[in-house]
């Protein structure tokens, strides 16, 4: 295994995108993920890729929407109300199934909002982002070294399934520095038969288009993508559980706040309580069978975000309502502390009887 | 389990998270689980600037802390805010050239290091922020004073020979300051 170094999460992605064969970057500066930018400035002319500081994050997920067609891998990155720009390009690369990797480190909303750390674009990212029927892979890091794995996967996935895969992190996974392995191994090379290449009159030219004004066409591409989709959350669900064999109480938490959430649980556990979590790694597909195991065990979910309670809608609708889910929440830039935590694994306790 | 947990804090310029990423990057070459997290945004410009690192033999949870077992004040206002949010027994350097009081606290140790004008006064320009860690160096223990230079050539380029060893001679004072 090559040797750990000190790495920001944002300096992470970036290498590993590099790593997983991405040489066109395209984004505009936006704290707190500009070091993405800063860094692939700097490494991308010496590896041969291209850096380009677009002129708005409407003209950069543009950019990359036409790299994507030629069957290169591409991203491009930014913070929440970038991400807000760039829906429209998250829609016609879903409509024109293109695979691309985007980076999302949020901060405070809504609007321009703050700069600090939030995990409020949960909706955003697994459901509103763009018009139309489609859906995207959200992956959620908890480690800068899962930054760097998830990336890698990331592109992997897109290509894979024709999706963009979107990396759904926060300002302090972005900031923070923690030891990494960049080992990764080998690049999956994809075919890619639809790419524009050029047809060197060999062969019928390919067309990528969204628009299919013949609404039967629409209907069956629709169709069509969606059993592509199922065919992601038949196979590419990821968490982790944490001491969930005996819980009674189910934390279900991810990124940053998973990492906190961890604590409460030992916490908990020193208290004479049982208390365990569910981290999503894929926001969606979300693990909705891990959860809906649980429910039959736990007494009652704490669903721990830094939002006004978004994903905890998902958790019910998970478990069905099963069992009671609380809600544990900080937001605009605040962070939950193991103590907030705890409290509402106390109070969970207590509900659950 | 042991875990410790360090807060940096002063102006933005002082080199608070350098001084912070040099400890961190100890800590990963001693085969530890490390975490460096900085305040970011418009306190870097020019107000307070600080870092967390955590030092720990398991893995580390969150990396955001809400006490610390040694705070490292580089200026008045850092003091102040994070005096109360030590730990009980925990340590407290202070670099008196630019903080007038003592530490309130009784329940922590209290370090006087009049960094700014030790560096001002040995030709050591901008470097308050490694004489100060050297005393946190000898105090703590956390790291083996033979080790100072092979995490700071991890951080500074090697051309910069003259800034690694700038830093150590800084380290160097600090730790042997009385």
């Amino acid at each position: 295994m090559s040797e750990k170094v000190l790495m920001k999460g944002n300096e992470a992605i970036a290498e590993a995108a590099i790593m997983a064969g991405c040489r066109h970057y395209f984004g505009y500066p936006i704290t707190p993920q500009t070091e993405i930018a800063a860094y692939m400035s700097k490494r991308m002319p010496k590896v041969g890729g291209v850096f380009l500081q677009a002129e708005s994050e409407i003209a950069a997920i543009n950019m990359v929407i036409g790299v994507s067609a030629t069957g290169k891998r591409v991203m491009t990155s930014s913070s929440s109300p970038g991400i807000s720009l760039k829906s429209e390009g998250l829609s016609y690369l879903a409509g024109c199934d293109l695979p691309a990797l985007v980076v999302n480190i949020q901060r405070g909303g809504p609007g321009l909002g703050g700069i600090q750390p939030a995990q409020s674009d949960y909706w955003q990212a697994v459901r509103a982002a763009g018009h139309g029927d489609f859906r995207r892979i959200v992956l959620a890091p908890a480690s800068v070294q899962e930054m760097v794995e998830l990336t890698f996967k990331g592109f992997d996935l897109a290509d894979k399934y024709r999706m963009t895969t979107l990396i759904l992190a926060d300002g302090t996974m972005g900031q923070m520095m923690e030891p990494v392995s960049l080992d990764m191994g080998e690049v999956t090379a994809t075919e890619k038969s639809w790419a524009l290449t050029g047809t060197k009159e060999a062969r019928k030219p390919n067309i990528v288009n969204s628009l299919y004004l013949q609404p039967e066409n629409l209907e069956k591409m629709n169709r069509e993508r969606y059993e592509r989709y199922q065919k992601v959350e038949e196979n590419e669900v990821m968490f982790e559980q944490y001491l969930m064999d005996d819980a009674e109480i189910c934390l279900v938490a991810f990124g940053v706040t998973a990492r906190v959430s961890k604590n409460a649980v030992d916490i908990a556990r020193q208290n004479g309580v049982k208390a365990g979590m569910i981290r999503p790694v894929t926001l969606w597909p979300f693990p909705k069978a891990a959860l809906r195991k649980a429910a039959e065990k736990v007494k009652a979910f704490v669903s721990v975000e830094l939002s006004m309670g978004q994903m905890i809608e998902d958790v019910e609708l998970a478990i069905r309502c099963q069992k009671p889910v609380l809600l544990c929440s900080r937001a605009g830039g605040m962070i939950t502390t193991p103590d907030d935590v705890l409290a509402k694994i106390n109070e969970a306790n207590e509900i659950g009887g | 389990m042991s875990e410790k947990r360090f807060l940096f804090a002063g102006f933005g310029g002082q080199g608070i998270l350098f001084t912070g990423k040099y400890l961190a990057y100890e800590g990963l070459l001693q085969g530890k689980e490390v975490s460096w997290l900085p305040s970011y945004g418009p306190e870097m410009r020019g107000g307070t600037a600080n870092c967390s690192v955590i030092i720990s033999d398991t893995s580390i949870g969150s990396p955001i802390i809400t006490t610390h077992d040694v705070l490292i004040a580089m200026n008045l206002p850092s003091l102040d805010k994070f005096e109360p949010e030590t730990v009980e027994g925990g340590k407290i350097f202070v670099d008196s050239s630019l903080i007038g009081r003592k530490v309130a606290r009784t329940d922590v140790d209290a370090y006087y290091i009049p960094a700014t004008q030790l560096a001002s006064d040995k030709n050591l320009p901008g470097l308050a922020n490694m004489i100060i860690l050297g005393n946190v160096i000898r105090q703590t223990g956390v790291m083996d004073v033979a080790d100072l230079a092979r995490a700071m050539r991890k951080i500074v380029s090697e051309r910069r020979q003259d800034m690694i060893d700038l830093n150590i001679k800084a380290i160097e004072l600090g730790y042997n300051y009385q």
